[in-house]
């Protein structure tokens, strides 16, 4: 049965205040039944306040392959993180 | 019995109440439990087994309270485990088989309409307990209401088959429904000292979450079956003490057996 209802991909927000995460997916007929779906499947144990879904077939990714091309170039560029600057020390909180 | 409100109701009225609430959240419960591992998806598998959790949730706080409206020392276990068919008060329609799916759900929908009018009722109990435990038991319930007629309507307004099928089980079940707000002595007396609610004045109501669902779902209401069931006076169906059978086994074969 569930064979022939799409897949759902599930987010969801652990406290007020976080994002929500992806924590799996699961089959339904169609989003609302992936909302309760989530329910009973995700947040049996108190994981969450809030649920997102979306259909997997929606989620546009990047290709594996381009891989090299997309992320290769940042490797050598680690003056991008702000670890080289020296923090005054009246600056709190950061 | 008590005629004016507000006055204490006899404690074996009140343990038969509770018992009555109990049985019916137990025996649904463990029905619900049989479909863990047979139920058409992963994702209902939990769905069903979610219910059956919250259901049988509810059964541990009503039996223990019987058990100490009766003061002879039986706990929730020695309730549940020790006590024969004859002695359940469960509602006729919860010890149901669950058939297909269709037929399940058919079941739980008529029985979530009719805790939530129930529960919705005690929230202002005179009994603070019975308020406390209708309290936890409403949220749930809620839910579970959702998660039933959720299904009723897409069943039902389905396919061809599918709504035949819920129709057939509607047709089937809604003769037990008789006894849901068939009041007797016990619900009398409790809605006389103003621990339960009025059971004649639930029936409307709940007919109208029903009718409303039904419609939306394309089902036809069944018409009304004059023969009563009086499993809430411990006059069952066959199916109860099969069901027993299985649920009370292990604590039978070995008493006080813990895991």
């Amino acid at each position: 049965m569930s064979n022939d209802w799409p897949l759902y991909e599930v987010f969801i927000r652990s406290r007020a205040g976080l994002e929500h995460k992806h924590v799996g997916s699961l089959h339904a007929a169609d989003a609302a039944m992936a909302v309760e779906h989530a329910r009973d499947v995700y947040t049996r144990r108190q994981e969450g306040v809030s649920i997102w879904v979306v259909r997997s077939s929606d989620i546009v990714a990047s290709d594996p392959a381009d891989a090299d091309a997309l992320f290769e170039p940042a490797r050598d560029k680690v003056y991008r993180h702000p670890t080289f600057y020296s923090i005054p020390d009246e600056v709190k909180n950061l | 019995m008590s005629t004016a409100a507000g006055t204490d109701p006899g404690r074996e009225a009140l343990f038969r109440y509770v018992l009555r609430l109990g049985d019916t959240s137990l025996v649904l419960g463990q029905r619900l439990g049989e479909l863990v591992g047979h139920s058409p998806a992963l994702e209902e598998d939990l769905g069903l087994a979610n219910l059956s959790l919250d259901l049988i949730g509810q059964a541990r706080l009503l039996l223990s309270y019987a058990g100490e409206i009766e003061g002879q020392g039986r706990d929730e276990d020695e309730l549940a485990f020790f006590r024969d068919a004859p002695a359940f008060l469960n509602l006729t329609l919860a010890e149901q088989p669950n058939g297909d799916f269709g037929r399940t759900i058919v079941r739980q929908f008529l029985l979530d309409a009719w805790q939530l009018e129930i529960f919705e009722g005690l929230l202002g109990s005179g009994d603070a307990r019975l308020a406390g435990i209708a309290a936890k038991a409403i949220k749930e319930t809620r839910y579970h209401f959702r998660f039933s007629s959720g299904w009723l309507v897409r069943l039902g307004d389905g396919t061809e088959e599918s709504h035949r099928r819920v129709q057939d089980a509607l047709h089937e079940l809604w003769r037990f429904t008789t006894e849901f707000f068939a009041a007797d002595d016990v619900d009398n007396e409790l809605a006389a000292a103003g621990v339960a609610p009025d059971l004649s004045a639930l029936q409307p109501r709940w007919l109208a979450r029903v009718d409303e669902v039904l419609k939306e779902a394309t089902l036809a209401r069944p018409a009304p079956v004059a023969y009563q069931w009086h499993g809430k006076r411990g006059v069952h169906t066959e199916h109860l003490g099969h069901m027993l059978g299985e649920m009370q086994h292990l604590q039978r074969t070995y008493p006080g057996a813990q895991w």
